[in-house]
Formats: C-alpha cells, sequence, structure tokens
C-alpha cells in the first residue's frame, strides 16, 4: 500500500515503473486500499494534520502488517523542522525499516523492500502474539 | 473613461478624509492604509461605488511587526476591478494585545476561508466571522505559527541535536 505525499512519490513512481520495475521483487500487486496490504509504504512529508489519517489507514490494516518508512521526511522530518510537519511517521505507527535519503534512489526502495521481505521471512511467527509487540502497540495507543 | 490610481485616492480622500492615509504606489499599485474601525466602510465603497466597481477580493493577509507599537498586526486586501484591470492594496492595523477586526465576509464570500487563514496563523480574530476557526493546522495548536516570538522550528521535538541543526547559535529572533 503506497501512501505517498511528496517528492519521494515521485520517485517511487520510477521504482514502479518498467525500468527498475518493483514488480520483480514479488511486490507485484500494488493496493489502495489497506485492508487488502500487509506492506504500508510511507513516502514523503507527513505533515501534523496528515499524521491522523496516516494512523488510520496502519488501523485499518490487518495483522501481520509491516511498516515501511521512505525518505528523511518520513523517517524524520528531515529539512522540515517546522511547525507543521510530523518529526518522523514513528511519531504516530510504529516503523519496521528505514531507508535514508532525500530521495532514496530506486535501489534504495528495492533494498528497503527486500529488508522488509527479510523481516518477513525470519521473524517468528508469535510475534504478533508477544508482549513486547502488545507493549509496543500499546504505546501508539493503537488496540 | 479609464480608472487611474490619483482617481482612486481622490476619491479615498474625499469620502474619509484623514482616516486613510499613507498612500503609496510601490511598482504602481495603490497601496493605503485606513484606520481598522472603518475597514468594512472602505471596503464596502471600493466594492459598491460605481466608479470604482472593486468587486473581487485577490487576498488576505495578515503580517506582524513586533517593533511597531500598537499597530503590531496588520491585515492586508487586495482588491481587484476586473473591468478595468486595476488593483489596490489596503492595510489596517491592530495592537496585538486585542486583536480584533471586523470580518469582511458580509462584503467578500471569498474572505472566510482567508480570515480563517489569517486567524490560524496570525491569532487575529475576525469579529462577527460565521466559522472563526483553524482552517490549515492541527486543532490542537495552541499558538499563532506565523508571529515572530515563535521560531520556525518545531518546539516539541526531542530527538534532533540543537548543536547539530545549529540552533543555539542561530537565534531565530
Ligand atoms: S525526503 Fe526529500 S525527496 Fe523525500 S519527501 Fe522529503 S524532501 Fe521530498
Amino acid at each position: 500500500m503506497p501512501f505517498a505525499t511528496s517528492c519521494c512519490g515521485i520517485e517511487f513512481m520510477s521504482t514502479m515503473a518498467s525500468h527498475y520495475d518493483i514488480g520483480r521483487y514479488g511486490s507485484e500487486r500494488l493496493a489502495f486500499t489497506p485492508r487488502q496490504c500487509d506492506l504500508l509504504m510511507v513516502m514523503g512529508t507527513i505533515s501534523k494534520k496528515m499524521g491522523p489519517v496516516l494512523r488510520q489507514v496502519y488501523v485499518q490494516m490487518a495483522e501481520p502488517r509491516w511498516v515501511l518508512a521512505v525518505g528523511a521526511c518520513a523517517s524524520s522530518g528531515g529539512i522540515f523542522d517546522s511547525y507543521s510537519v510530523l518529526q518522523g511517521i514513528d511519531q504516530v505507527v510504529p516503523v519496521d525499516v528505514y531507508v535514508p535519503g532525500c530521495p532514496p534512489r530506486p535501489e534504495a526502495f528495492l533494498d528497503g523492500l527486500m529488508r522488509i521481505q527479510d523481516l518477513v521471512g525470519k521473524e517468528s511467527l508469535r510475534r504478533r502474539n508477544s508482549d513486547h509487540y502488545k507493549a509496543l502497540l500499546e504505546s501508539y495507543g493503537i488496540q | 473613461m479609464a480608472l487611474t490610481n490619483k482617481t482612486i485616492q481622490d476619491k479615498l480622500r474625499e469620502k474619509f478624509g484623514e482616516q486613510v492615509y499613507a498612500f503609496e504606489e510601490p511598482y504602481g499599485l495603490l497601496t493605503f492604509a485606513a484606520d481598522k474601525d472603518i475597514n468594512l466602510k472602505v471596503l464596502n465603497f471600493l466594492h459598491q461605488d460605481e466608479e470604482l466597481n472593486f468587486v473581487f477580493l485577490t487576498d488576505l493577509c495578515g503580517v506582524h511587526y513586533p517593533d511597531n507599537k500598537g499597530k503590531e498586526l496588520g491585515v492586508v486586501y487586495h482588491l481587484h476591478n476586473l473591468e478595468q484591470n486595476i488593483r489596490v492594496r489596503m492595510k489596517i492595523y491592530t495592537e496585538v494585545g486585542k486583536p480584533e477586526v471586523f470580518t469582511a465576509t458580509s462584503i467578500f464570500m471569498a474572505a472566510n476561508w482567508m480570515e480563517r487563514e489569517t486567524f490560524d496563523f496570525f491569532g487575529i480574530n475576525f469579529l462577527g466571522h460565521p466559522n472563526m476557526k483553524r482552517i490549515l493546522n492541527v486543532d490542537e495548536m495552541d499558538y499563532s505559527p506565523l508571529r515572530k516570538e515563535f521560531p520556525v522550528e518545531d518546539q516539541s521535538r526531542v530527538d534532533k541535536d540543537d548543536e547539530m541543526f545549529g540552533r543555539d547559535v542561530i537565534r531565530a529572533f
């Protein structure tokens, strides 16, 4: 599920298009509804006003779910150190993998995606039931 | 007859006397200031007068001059006469302790959102506005971010190192 709000989203489009083609990495089906997605890719500047929307999208996804924060803005607020911009999406949703760059190159997107796939492959099936995980979600006030 | 800046100025002077002042024409745009109590009268006059005919409110915005004692906050109106393609700019000032200005929504519907924006960023309260609440910022925000006493950086952030960001060296104001 791509959540693209600004310039990093443009970079994502080229990652999606034929030259880099994210589909080659087992991510063929991008869906634009959170209910059918496992991975939330947040690309771009998230303003404080957008924060609750992002959180809502995350809440609507079914477990198991992963979050990829792409670019400086989604990871930390980036250059927008200002009153209106959320200083990193990890203030509203838990993040699994951060991709650095402003914007990251398509290779970096793909690397981030593959790290998520690593996580998916290796994490314990019961991780989602663990106290640690529940406490994490609790700390974000989700569920 | 083509409308000129001179005609506009003369008409305003004739009607409002000394209550409109500080006429100037930077880049040919007639600019003047008015007492804040008569802002609606002036706007209405500019709008209704057949010759002036300023029917379009292009922009409305706020300004903050912290050193301008008693006139710290400004509201600027840009009006446009669409037939003759002439613009004017009117400024009114209010003190920061009591930032209250009459709303122009009864004359220009377009003022609605622009006044909300000005309220949002400068905390100027438009008396009589139908829906005076924040428009762009989050509702929980408890200050007016574009007033000069507030640095542009997010004050609530805890994760960034001040020194790396040059914050203790460069003070915003
Ligand atoms: S990290 Fe850079 S490229 Fe990406 S959204 Fe922010 S400013 Fe744009």
